[in-house]
């Protein structure tokens, strides 16, 4: 390993754009820069450009063209969804269902409508970080005017039972609405075959440009929208397209789903390898679902230490993870996923979050699992919390 | 993480980390829960600090405000020691972000339990602790 060399293993944070993609963006930056909305042909172009990236993400979900709405991100996404589901159906209730474990995103949106007046009830998840389609369905109340609840975590992993929730959601007549930003290009989605109405997406979270996403609204789907002014996105989405960026992200996540077979079987493997070296750590212990969990996500737990400094010593030696310990957060709150999974508080400070893509060889992994090693039995030593038959000098 | 270069290399090659034998004070603060607990042990000779040591669970900044602090200490009259703040110890550190000021208080807070630690063993009065703090955990604010 040479001094410049970096391990990238924070894929879940975001990730680098595909060649092929930034060079398809480029002539959308320079030459074709005409605003879709004009008459002119380069205008044209654009329009083009926009369309045949709806449709290949359309395909990636199963869903139909007019059924893509392209926005500025993932968060967005969520706050379009949630929001505009909840005031265009003030008449028909005010209740929403969502989980402990959602993305900010979707949770710090949710406590805002609270302050509106709307209710929320925040369903439990197991020790796996999963929710029960039943608690789901004895929580939905006349008044429930939507469900959302995320494809698959982005701390832990865990791929949640989503075609159940939303057979239970069409069953009672509920929409549902499902933060997709770590699922797609990751695990396949069908948003026909699992009953899904609204789903959101960020393109740099599969080798796409940053600045992208997407919410998939279904013909059924009636919501308000955020963003006021002129007539793109058949009028429910104001602002000039981002075309450059809606290239990105169409072509990322049709190359993403065209390759997710062999990426999976691939990150399956490296992921094994890395979660078998890290758990011969003695007191550690793997967060998340053994089995129903993202391709790339390893979330570990060491006793006695504490994650940011895990992480420090991690970026000196060229490997860049992720930490649900309070101290790594500006908040200096604790993860609310490793909490809800009912870890206490002083363990889950030791958490580590790594996160694979496709830069990770073999010889990475191999790599982290020494290094993770060395530094845990540094910061034992370190710590008064650590049991003398756990110390090495 | 935006740390000094000092608050690293503290971080990295902490001084005076480890377990005194038998000490002649022991003093902890933190608690798990908040993410950072710290323990010092001090040899006291002729009223100084002869000998301190320490180990610390937490962040980089608490472990570099560990050593710094101990650094601060070695070889000072415990009156000296006492005054140590942790104004001082992050100042030397060439400042700390501003949600990890609170680490730096907690190593001031160590040191005043192991000293007082020391002077109750003596049969001394303990000197009165610094109101106000006690605060470094953000969940007891």
């Amino acid at each position: 390993m040479t001094e410049s060399h970096i391990i990238y293993m924070d894929n879940a944070a975001t990730t680098p754009v595909r060649q092929e993609v930034v060079e398809a963006m480029i002539p959308y930056m320079r030459e074709n820069f005409g605003n879709p909305s004009s008459l002119y042909d380069i205008a044209k172009i654009n329009r083009e450009a926009v369309a045949l990236a709806r449709s290949r993400v359309a395909r990636a979900l199963n869903a139909e063209d007019k059924e893509i709405y392209f926005t500025s991100c993932g968060t967005e996404s969520d706050n379009w969804a949630i929001k505009g589901t909840a005031f265009a159906n003030r008449d028909k209730g005010k209740h929403i269902i969502t989980s402990a474990i959602e993305h900010h995103a979707v949770l710090y949106t949710c406590q805002w409508l609270e302050k509106q007046g709307f209710e929320v009830t925040y369903l439990p998840v197991d020790e796996f970080g999963m929710v029960n389609p039943k608690d789901v369905e004895a929580a939905i109340r006349p008044d429930t005017v939507l469900i959302t609840i995320m494809f698959a975590n982005n701390e832990i992993g865990t791929i949640q039972p989503i075609a159940e929730i939303g057979k239970i959601a069409r069953e009672h007549n509920v929409l549902f609405h499902t933060d997709a930003v770590q699922a797609a290009g990751h695990v396949p989605i069908d948003v026909k075959a699992m009953n899904i109405d609204m789903l959101s997406i960020s393109g740099h979270k599969f080798n796409g440009p940053k600045g992208t996403g997407v919410l998939y609204i279904g013909k059924r789907v009636k919501l308000d929208s955020l963003m006021h002014g002129g007539d793109q996105e058949r009028k429910r989405r104001a602002g000039t397209e981002n075309v450059a960026g809606i290239v990105g992200i169409g072509l990322a996540l049709e190359l993403s789903v065209k390759e997710m077979d062999a990426t999976t079987k691939r990150l399956d493997a490296l992921r094994k390898r890395l979660v078998d070296g890290l758990l011969t750590i003695p007191k550690s212990r793997l967060n998340g679902h053994p089995t129903k969990r993202l391709p790339n996500n390893v979330n570990v737990i060491f006793e006695y230490i504490e994650g940011e400094s895990i992480l420090l010593m991690l970026n000196r030696r060229g490997i860049c993870a992720s930490t649900g310990s309070a101290c790594n957060s500006a908040s200096l709150e604790p993860s609310h996923v490793l909490t809800a999974c009912g870890i206490p508080h002083e363990v889950v400070h030791g958490s580590l979050r790594l996160t694979l893509g496709e830069m990770n060889t073999q010889e990475d992994v191999d790599f982290v699992i020494d290094a993770v090693k060395d530094i845990v039995q540094k910061l034992r030593n370190m710590s008064p919390l650590t049991p003398d038959e756990l110390r090495k000098y | 993480m935006d740390y000094s270069e000092k608050v690293m290399d503290h971080f990295e090659n902490p001084r005076n980390q480890g377990i005194l034998e038998n000490p002649d004070g022991i003093g902890v603060e933190g608690n798990p829960q908040c993410g950072d607990i710290m323990k010092i042990y001090i040899k006291v000779a002729d009223n100084r600090i002869a000998d301190v040591k320490f180990q610390t669970f937490g962040c980089g900044a608490a472990i570099a405000s560990s050593s710094m602090a101990t650094e601060m200490i070695m070889g000072k009259t415990l009156e000296e020691a006492w005054e140590l703040s942790n104004k001082a110890v992050a100042q030397a550190l060439d400042g700390l972000p501003p949600q990890k000021v609170h680490c730096s208080v907690l190593a001031e807070d160590a040191i005043h339990r192991a000293i007082n630690d020391y002077r109750v063993k003596q049969g001394l009065e303990p000197w009165e602790e610094k109101p106000g703090h006690k605060k470094h955990c953000h969940e007891s604010q």
